[in-house]
């Protein structure tokens, strides 16, 4: 019994630099930067030794989401989840299928898994040089067909001012419900051949159910915004995404293929012997197992694609608002135009999305953890 | 015993220096001197020349010259932030002279003025009033200025014109006139490159459907930029945009001048660092190869920037500092210095042999012209604004609104409180 105790002086006492440290440099500077996001500290005289900040509460959230000068910022909001989207399901959907084709062991599988890795090791400031030269309005990618004796593109990747799947913001409410509804329905499709009564009653019918109430009652929802304001996908972050795709996908590449490769072979072999074809095998047994690698690969690229900001720095500079960021924004608000109380409020509003996607892992695992 | 009596010598030696009187001042300067800047790569050499007079007139210090790289300071400012956040300013630092200056240094009282330094050297007389005024407060002056640009200029070549059959526009209603017959030709009106350059182009329009006195009423505060004066420069600049290219946003403004140089494009309106480019890397002769001319309905204006040097408070080799601000206002200093780097000396008095024949026109309306501040480049506004005033430029690209954007450029005036 004392010899236990005493186990765990040792235990905490061992942990306690790392516990101060954390509580101070993490927990400690987050409650600061809330508490900053909730003054006016910014504008001029903002840099003396003693600068004024009065409290105004969340006149500053309030201004980033219905404010005149918030709507920069509101386009990189959705530019950011835009880009979230797209470089998850690129980087796991190309790098799985490298993976598996890996997996089949073909003649220099170690050379080329170096190859296909070895994006993942250039500092993002290079790439993102790289890319802006190869995505260059008339150089670069768009010659390439001329070689081949096309017409050369002309599609200005980083600067293209189309966007598609517009949306105005006055509508933010509706098209939120929107989303949440198609999700349910999606999940519900998903899980119809599993339990077809469940999924209806629990996912399909609420999600239709809701999306109709929007479409009939939609206008009744309060508008977000006291302006007309659409944003969009924007057409020039395509560039920004190929390059963040060709650089993490070797990245989920390594995840699978070490996870493929712990799959037993008998596993394997008997999955063969049951009938079962190539695609049959990783579609039905080797990708369902390797569930948690493609939690942890979504996990940490939608951190990436949140924290994003030297690759789109290099690409396409500070001021562009067709590929903004909330990262970039955030930098430019806080140390170029010395605004540090709305740079915490951006900052802060990034943790909170960031938060949105780890806290339900965490408290998944830590579920799991108890049961097992 | 020998020990205590050097510790004895080595104290009366310190008492002595401390109660030396202040006319010993021309004792040799010792130590060290840091100045940051963001003067590398092309105008490294200007600043290299600025350094060996010091060098040559104070043997005895050392110079570190602390530079971060990146275009009108982007990076450079940034570090300096944080360093004077840290307590640990740099000797002097190069600034843009003007709001930016005053805006985040002054008003958190981090500068020291630097009046009697002005009224000793006789500086006063040798720069322009207007010049004075813009770079200081009612309570003093704030920094040295190194050198004199011009931002409203119009690029071209004057061959490439007569081809095409085209004068030189005045106005931009004879820019509007000549404009389709360029399209026609296949010829682009005008050249624009990324985001900072439409600020750039914004403030040239801007001052020509303003007017000089406006466009100073907008900075201090008693012209709205929400007024009919305000939305109509909105307006006039959305026209002017239809006639730029339309992958503006990948370029740099190099790239710009070059499509000018190359003939795909007619006119470039930027800074006369511009001339620097086509002079020093591109061999052109100024007047021959390469034409230039206020930007339109601005002549008699001169849209000027200036980087300048400043001594914050605490800076730790302060007496070395001090030389190194005399250099930088002395005619010797600055004809070293501004004919390398591409613009004209901010002294009234400078030996203009020595520049190119660009320079001499410059120098020349800097001598008559009306001085008014830029906007893009921190004269007129603070950080503040400017920060803001780029998302506004960038919401105008894509919506192409005029009252929205004058809207918010008064409400940004309002948050960073411009005029007060």
């Amino acid at each position: 019994m004392r010899e236990a105790s005493r186990d765990r002086a040792k235990a905490f006492l061992t942990l306690l630099p790392s516990i101060i440290l954390v509580a101070v440099f993490v927990y400690g500077f987050i409650g600061n930067t809330i508490w900053t996001s909730m003054t006016d500290w910014g504008g001029s005289g903002a840099l003396a030794t003693e600068p004024v900040k009065n409290f105004i509460g969340l006149d500053n959230y309030v201004d980033l989401f219905t404010g005149f000068l918030g709507g920069g910022f509101r386009q990189d909001l959705v530019n950011a989840v835009y880009y979230s989207i797209m470089l998850l399901a690129g980087a796991v959907g190309l790098g799985m299928f490298i993976a598996i084709l890996l997996d089949r062991k073909p003649k220099g599988e170690d050379v080329l898994r170096t190859i296909f890795l070895y994006p993942m090791s250039l500092s993002f400031i290079v790439s993102g040089t790289i890319w802006r030269w190869l995505l260059a309005p008339q150089g670069g990618v768009n010659v390439l067909p001329a070689y081949a004796g096309f017409k050369p593109l002309d599609f200005a990747w980083l600067s293209s001012t189309g966007a598609i799947l517009e949306f105005n913001w006055q509508n933010l409410f509706q098209v939120l419900l929107y989303a949440a509804a198609f999700v349910m329905i999606m999940v519900g499709l998903w899980g119809v051949r599993r339990d077809p009564r469940r999924a209806v009653l629990r996912w399909i019918g609420p999600g239709a159910a809701a999306g109709l109430l929007v479409w009939l009652f939609g206008d009744l929802l309060p508008q977000a915004l006291f302006m007309e304001e659409t944003h969009g996908f924007n057409l020039a972050t395509l560039g920004i995404i190929m390059a963040t795709i060709w650089q993490y996908s070797g990245y989920t590449m390594a995840l699978y293929l070490a996870g493929f490769n712990g799959i037993s072979q008998d596993l394997r072999d008997a999955a063969m012997l049951d009938g079962a074809s190539e695609a049959g095998y990783y579609r039905h047994v080797a990708i369902p197992m390797l569930k948690p690698i493609t939690i942890s690969a979504v996990i940490i690229l939608s951190h990436i694609s949140l924290k994003m900001f030297d690759l789109i720095f290099a690409m396409t500079g500070p001021d562009n608002a067709q590929t903004g960021h909330p990262a970039l924004t955030m930098y430019l608000t806080t140390f170029r135009a010395n605004d540090f109380a709305r740079g915490a409020a951006i900052a802060i509003v990034l943790f909170m999305i960031a938060a949105l996607f780890i806290v339900p892992y965490l408290v998944s695992q830590y579920r799991q953890r108890r049961r097992g | 015993m020998i020990k205590s009596f050097s510790k004895y010598i080595v104290i009366m030696a310190a008492a002595l220096l401390l109660a030396a009187p202040q006319a010993v001042q021309a004792k040799e300067l010792t130590g060290e001197l840091e100045i940051f800047s963001w003067w590398a790569g092309d105008e490294g050499p200007a600043l290299a020349a600025l350094i060996d007079i010091y060098k040559k007139q104070n043997p005895g210090v050392e110079v570190i010259n602390a530079t971060v790289t990146g275009g009108s300071g982007v990076n450079a400012k940034a570090v300096l932030k944080t360093r004077m956040l840290g307590g640990e300013p740099p000797d002097s630092f190069q600034v843009h002279a003007g709001q930016e200056l005053i805006g985040t240094w002054v008003k958190a009282d981090r500068m020291e003025d630097l009046t009697p330094l002005f009224k000793e050297q006789g500086w006063m007389d040798v720069f322009p009033e207007g010049l004075i005024k813009l770079i200081g407060t009612d309570k003093g002056i704030w920094s040295v200025p190194v050198n004199v640009h011009r931002s409203n200029v119009m690029w071209y070549i004057p061959a490439n014109l007569a081809k095409w059959g085209v004068a030189v526009p005045k106005t931009w209603d004879e820019f509007f006139a000549i404009a389709p017959k360029l399209k026609e030709q296949g010829v682009l009106p005008l050249a624009l490159a990324q985001n900072w350059t439409a600020n750039h182009l914004w403030e040239s329009v801007a001052l020509a459907s303003l007017g000089a006195d406006n466009w100073d009423a907008l900075w201090n505060g008693t012209l709205a930029f929400d007024s009919p004066e305000g939305i109509k420069a909105w307006e006039m600049f959305g026209k002017v945009l239809e006639y730029t290219n339309a992958d503006a946003s990948s370029l740099s403004w190099q790239q710009a001048t070059d499509m000018v140089i190359d003939g795909r494009a007619a006119f470039n309106i930027m800074g006369d660092w511009a001339a620097g480019y086509m002079y020093t890397t591109k061999k052109m002769t100024p007047g021959k190869d390469f034409g230039w001319v206020a930007s339109p309905g601005t002549s008699g204006e001169f849209l000027f920037l200036a980087d300048s040097f400043g001594l914050p408070l605490g800076s730790p080799h302060r007496d070395n500092a001090i030389a190194w601000l005399k250099i930088l206002g002395s005619k010797e200093g600055s004809d070293a210095f501004n004919p390398i780097k591409g613009s004209i000396s901010a002294r009234t008095d400078s030996d203009l042999s020595k520049y190119n024949d660009y320079l001499k026109s410059a120098a020349a309306d800097f001598g008559k012209d009306r001085v008014v501040g830029s906007l893009a480049h921190g004269v007129a506004a603070n950080e503040t604004f400017m920060g803001g005033f780029a998302s506004v430029m960038e919401m105008f690209l894509k919506t192409r609104n005029p009252q929205a954007a004058a809207k918010a450029c008064q409400q940004l005036a309002k948050k960073s409180r411009i005029g007060e």
